[in-house]
C-alpha cells in the first residue's frame, strides 16, 4: 500500500511538471511579458523605459529558459521558467501586482473558502443521496417520473440564477439573512447560512439523477434478486444491500472533489463578498494579475491529482476486492 | 428595394458549414441501419421530438441572425455607394421595429411609461416631476393608457386565432404525409402477413414497448418508460388545442382502442381517395400510431406557434419584455441572444470532436507508447480545474487582442473573432473527458475477433479505424455531443459573468444577465431583463438536455 501511494506520487511530478509548462508556455511565449507589461501600464503611461522598469520590479526581465550570461547553476536558476514557474513546487509563489505576498494570502484565505464549501459538499452529498434512495425506492411509479423530470428541469436552470434569484428572494424580500459578507470566528455562521444553502439546491438536480441511476443499476444485480428469494422485506434489501453497495461508486466518485474544495467557489464567493480563494481568483481575473491566476491553477492541479491518489486509497478501503500491488 | 453588401463572419461560415455537416451526418446515418434505427427510435420518442421541435424553433432563430449584410447608405448620384459601418444580420431586418424603437431607459413589460420620473414641461402647469411617456411602447393608444389590458389581450387573441389556423394548415399536411406513409405500407405490405404483425412493435415505437433484448434492464426501463410515455400523453393531450375528448392514457397505450384498431383494419382495402388519406394519416397521429411521434411534434408546434405569433403582434406595439438601462427592447436582446448560445454550443464540439476522436482512437488502437503519450497529455489539461484554464487562456487571447487593433476592420468582426477563440478554448480544454471514453471504448473493440481477422487479411492499420472501429464508437460521440451542449450554453453565462466569455458589446445570455444582474436592488426591482434571460435560457438548456437525453436512451442500451 505505502510503496503504492509512493509511486503514485512519484507518477504525479511529470502530470505536475507538464501543467507548469502549459501555463508557462500560456503566460509567456504565447505572449511575451512585454505584452503584459502594457496591459498592466495602460495605453498611457507605456514608455520602452516604463515597461523595462516594469519587467525588472517583477523579473521578467531575465532569459525565459536559458541564460547564456549567468556561470555554473545559475545558467538555469536565474531564469523567468525557473523562478517564475518551478519555484511553485516548494510553495514560493511570489508576489500579486499589490505586492502582498501570494503564499500567505492563499494561506489566511483557505478559511472563509473552507467553511463555505465543506458544509455544502456534505449536505448536498447527504441530501442528494437520501432523494436518489427515495426515487429508487418509488421506482417506475409516477413519484419516480416527476422526480426525474424535476431533476432534468432543476438542472436546467442557470446556477446564477439560484444565486441571484436567491439572494433577492431570501434577503431582500424576506430579510431572513445578511445578503453577503463574511465575519469572523462563530459569528459568521450567519452569513453562511444563505451561500451553503443555495450551493446545496443548485447542485440538487444533477446529483440525484447521477445517484438515482447508480442506485437503479444496483436494483439489477443478482445479490439484490438473492435476497429478495430470500425472503427480505423492501426495506431491508434497500437499506442494508443497495445503499451500502451504492456507496462505493458515490464515495469514490466524490472523493477526487474533496481538495479541490479548498479552493472555494467563483460564484458563489463573488457573489457573497466572501474573501476566500474563489473571490482572489476572481479578483485577479478582474484585475488581470497574471501571477495569482498561474499560482491558482498549479494549486488547482497539486489538489485535483492528490484527489486522484485519494480516490485510488479510498478504493482499496470501501471495497476489499480491490487491492493494490 | 434596398441595397445591401453581404458581410459574411467567420462565426457565419461556421454556422453553416455545422448546417452542412449536420446534413451530410444525415446522408450518413441514412446509409448506416443500425444508427438508421437508432435516430428511428429518437424519433418515437415523445418527450425527445417535443424537445427538437423547440431546438429546431432555437436553430431557425439562430440562422436567420448568421445571414449578415451591410445596408447601403443614402448618397447622391453619381457618389460611390457607401455601406452602413453597422454590421446586421436577416433578423434585425425582420425585426425592425424591436431593434431602432429605443426608449431612454428603463420601462416595465407593457408598460406605457419609463421606469424612472423626470422633470417635464407641462403646458399650464409648469414643471412637474412625472413618470414620461415612452415614445414607443403603447404610442398607438394615444391618450387611452388605461385600455393597455383589454388592447394586448385583443391583438393576442386575434394572432392566437390565426397561429390556430396556422397550425391546422401544418397539421392537415403532416395528417396527408402519414396517410400516404401509411397507405403505400399497406399496399406493398399486404401479400406476407407477418410484415404488419412483425412491423407494428417496431413502428409503434418499438423501444417503448418491446424490451431491449441486449439490456439486462430491459423489463425495467420499459416499465418506466411506459410511465413517461403515458404522463406526456395525458400532458400533451391536455394542452393540445383539439376540439375532442380526451382519450384515457391508458386506452390510448392499448391496441384495442376501438377507432384506432377499425382504422388498422380498414387501411388493408386498397386504393383511398386524398381526403380519406389525411383522415387515416389523422387519425394514426391522434392515436400515437405512427413511428414518428407526430403527436409530439404537432403539439409543440401548436404551443409554439401560440405563444410566439401573439408575442410577435404585441411587440411590434409594446415592449413585451420591457426595455432595459439604455431602453433596448428586452425581446430582441433575448433573439440575439440564441444564436450566441448556439455557436458556443455547437461550434465549440466542432473543435472538440477532431481532437477527442483522433487520439482517443489512435490511442486505444496503437497502444505502447502512442498511448502513453496521449494518456499523459490528457492527464495534465484534466488536472487543470476547468476554469482557471479558460480563463488563463482567455486573459492570454485579450492580450493578443488588444494588442493587435489592426486585424479587425469592425467591432464586429472583434467581438465575432473573439467568441469563436471562445469555442476554440472551450473546445480545447473540454476534449478530454470524450477522448477517455473513446480510448477505452476501442481497447475493448481492438480485442475482438472481427478486427483481429482483419489485421490477419493485412488491412491497413488507418482502414481497420475507419471502416470496423469508428463506426462501432458513433454512439458514444453523438451522445457526448448532444450532453455536451446544455452544459456549454450554462457555462457561456457563468463565464461572463466572470468576465472571461465573449466580448462585451455581444448580446448572449451571460451579458444580459452580467448587466442586469444589480438591477434587482434598485426600489422598485427591475426584474424583467433577468427574468425573461434566465427564462429563454431554460427553455432552451431543458430543451437540450431532453432531446439529450432522449438519444442517449436511444443509442445506449445499457443507461437507464
Amino acid at each position: 500500500m505505502l510503496a503504492y501511494i509512493v509511486r503514485r506520487l512519484l507518477y504525479a511530478v511529470p502530470i505536475l511538471l507538464g501543467v507548469n509548462l502549459i501555463t508557462f508556455a500560456l503566460f509567456f511565449i504565447v505572449n511575451t511579458p512585454d505584452d503584459m507589461a502594457r496591459m498592466q501600464l495602460g495605453v498611457k503611461r507605456v514608455t520602452p523605459e516604463a515597461i523595462t522598469q516594469w519587467k525588472v520590479e517583477r523579473g521578467y526581465d531575465k532569459p525565459l529558459f536559458f541564460n547564456a550570461s549567468a556561470g555554473g547553476a545559475a545558467v538555469l536558476s536565474e531564469t523567468v521558467f525557473f523562478e517564475k514557474s518551478a519555484r511553485m513546487f516548494v510553495g514560493d509563489f511570489g508576489r500579486a501586482e499589490d505586492g502582498r505576498d501570494i503564499g500567505r494570502e492563499i494561506v489566511t484565505r483557505m478559511g472563509p473558502s473552507l467553511a463555505i464549501a465543506l458544509p455544502t459538499f456534505v449536505l448536498g452529498l447527504f441530501v442528494a443521496v437520501s432523494l436518489a434512495l427515495t426515487l429508487a425506492f418509488f421506482r417506475a411509479t409516477a413519484f419516480d417520473v416527476w422526480g426525474v423530470v424535476l431533476c432534468v428541469a432543476a438542472m436546467s436552470v442557470s446556477g446564477l440564477f439560484y444565486i441571484i434569484g436567491g439572494q433577492y428572494l431570501i434577503s431582500k424580500v424576506w430579510r431572513l439573512a445578511p445578503i453577503s459578507g463574511f465575519g469572523d470566528g462563530l459569528d459568521a455562521w450567519r452569513f453562511l447560512i444563505l451561500p451553503v444553502a443555495i450551493g446545496v439546491v443548485a447542485g440538487i438536480g444533477a446529483s440525484t439523477r447521477w445517484y438515482r441511476t447508480i442506485f437503479l443499476e444496483e436494483v439489477s444485480k443478482d445479490y439484490v434478486r438473492t435476497a429478495r428469494a430470500k425472503g427480505l422485506g423492501e426495506t431491508a434489501v434497500f437499506f442494508r444491500h443497495i445503499l451500502r453497495n451504492a456507496l462505493i461508486p458515490i464515495l469514490t466518485g466524490v472523493v477526487v472533489v474533496i481538495p479541490t474544495l479548498f479552493m472555494g467557489s467563483l460564484l458563489t464567493e463573488s457573489f457573497f463578498g466572501i474573501p476566500g480563494l474563489g473571490s482572489y481568483t476572481i479578483d485577479a481575473i478582474h484585475a488581470q494579475d497574471f501571477a495569482v491566476v498561474r499560482s491558482m491553477v498549479f494549486i488547482g492541479s497539486v489538489l485535483y491529482i492528490v484527489g486522484l491518489i485519494l480516490t485510488d486509497i479510498s478504493y482499496t478501503l470501501v471495497d476489499p476486492r480491490i487491492r493494490f500491488g | 428595394m434596398m441595397d445591401f453588401q453581404i458581410v459574411v463572419l467567420w462565426s457565419d461560415i461556421l454556422v453553416w458549414l455545422l448546417l452542412a455537416a449536420g446534413i451530410g451526418v444525415g446522408v450518413l446515418i441514412a446509409r448506416s441501419p443500425p444508427l438508421r434505427a437508432a435516430w428511428r427510435r429518437v424519433g418515437g420518442n415523445r418527450i425527445g421530438m417535443a424537445a427538437a421541435t423547440v431546438l429546431l424553433a432555437f436553430i431557425v432563430v439562430g440562422l436567420l441572425d448568421s445571414l449578415h449584410y451591410r445596408a447601403a447608405l443614402a448618397s447622391q448620384p453619381g457618389q460611390a455607394r457607401q455601406y452602413a459601418v453597422e454590421v446586421l444580420s436577416l433578423l434585425d431586418a425582420l425585426a425592425k421595429p424591436l431593434r431602432v424603437e429605443n426608449e431612454k431607459t428603463y420601462s416595465a413589460p407593457f408598460a406605457t411609461r419609463l421606469y424612472a420620473k423626470e422633470t417635464l414641461e407641462v403646458p399650464g402647469l409648469g414643471t412637474v416631476r412625472e413618470f414620461p411617456r415612452l415614445q414607443y411602447g403603447g404610442s398607438h393608444l394615444g391618450e387611452r393608457e388605461d385600455a393597455v389590458l383589454a388592447d394586448a389581450a385583443f391583438t393576442a387573441f386575434r394572432f392566437a386565432v390565426l397561429a390556430l389556423l396556422a397550425w391546422l394548415a401544418l397539421a392537415g399536411a403532416a395528417a396527408a404525409l402519414v396517410g400516404a406513409r401509411a397507405q403505400s405500407l399497406a399496399l406493398t405490405s399486404t401479400s406476407p402477413p407477418a410484415p404488419t404483425q412483425g412491423a407494428s412493435g417496431y413502428w409503434n415505437r418499438g423501444n417503448s414497448r418491446h424490451p431491449d433484448p441486449l439490456s439486462p434492464l430491459g423489463g425495467e426501463r420499459v416499465r418506466v418508460r411506459g410511465a413517461v410515455y403515458q404522463a406526456a400523453c395525458a400532458e400533451f393531450h391536455a394542452t393540445a388545442p383539439h376540439p375532442g375528448p380526451l382519450p384515457a392514457s391508458g386506452a390510448r397505450e392499448s391496441t384495442s382502442h376501438p377507432p384506432c384498431h377499425q382504422q388498422g383494419e380498414r387501411r388493408e382495402h386498397g386504393q383511398l381517395s386524398s381526403p380519406q388519406i389525411s383522415a387515416t394519416g389523422w387519425q394514426r397521429i391522434w392515436c400515437g400510431e405512427t413511428a414518428f411521434a407526430w403527436d409530439a411534434v404537432l403539439a409543440t408546434l401548436a404551443a409554439i406557434l401560440l405563444v410566439a405569433l401573439p408575442l410577435f403582434a404585441l411587440a411590434g406595439q409594446y415592449h413585451v419584455f420591457g426595455t432595459d438601462k439604455v431602453g433596448q427592447d428586452v425581446l430582441y436582446q433575448i433573439l440575439k441572444s440564441v444564436r450566441t448560445a448556439l455557436i458556443i454550443g455547437l461550434v465549440t464540439t466542432l473543435v472538440m470532436l477532431p481532437l477527442a476522436v483522433l487520439l482517443g482512437i489512435v490511442a486505444g488502437y496503437f497502444r505502447g507508447w502512442v498511448d502513453d503519450v496521449i494518456q499523459y497529455l490528457y492527464t495534465v489539461l484534466n488536472s487543470i480545474p476547468g476554469v482557471l484554464l479558460i480563463a488563463a487562456a482567455v486573459l492570454m487571447m485579450q492580450v493578443i487582442i488588444d494588442t493587435h487593433p489592426q486585424w479587425f476592420a469592425t467591432a464586429a468582426e472583434r467581438a465575432d473573432l473573439r467568441l469563436l477563440a471562445l469555442c476554440f478554448i472551450l473546445g480545447i480544454t473540454s476534449w478530454t473527458g470524450l477522448c477517455r471514453l473513446l480510448r477505452g471504448e476501442t481497447l475493448k473493440l481492438r480485442e475482438l475477433e472481427y478486427i483481429q481477422a482483419a489485421q490477419a487479411f493485412g488491412v491497413s492499420s488507418g482502414r481497420i479505424i475507419l471502416r470496423h472501429i469508428l463506426p462501432n464508437l458513433m454512439h458514444i460521440v453523438i451522445i457526448a455531443l448532444v450532453m455536451d451542449f446544455s452544459s456549454l450554453v450554462l457555462a457561456e453565462a457563468v463565464l461572463s459573468y466572470v468576465g472571461i466569455g465573449v466580448d462585451p458589446s455581444m448580446t448572449s445570455f451571460g451579458t444580459m444577465i452580467n448587466n442586469a444582474r444589480m438591477e434587482l436592488g434598485r426600489e422598485p426591482a427591475v426584474w424583467w431583463s433577468l427574468t425573461a434571460a434566465f427564462a429563454a435560457m431554460f427553455l432552451l438548456v431543458l430543451a437540450a438536455n431532453l432531446f439529450a437525453d432522449a438519444v442517449r436512451d436511444a443509442f445506449d442500451p445499457r443507461a437507464a
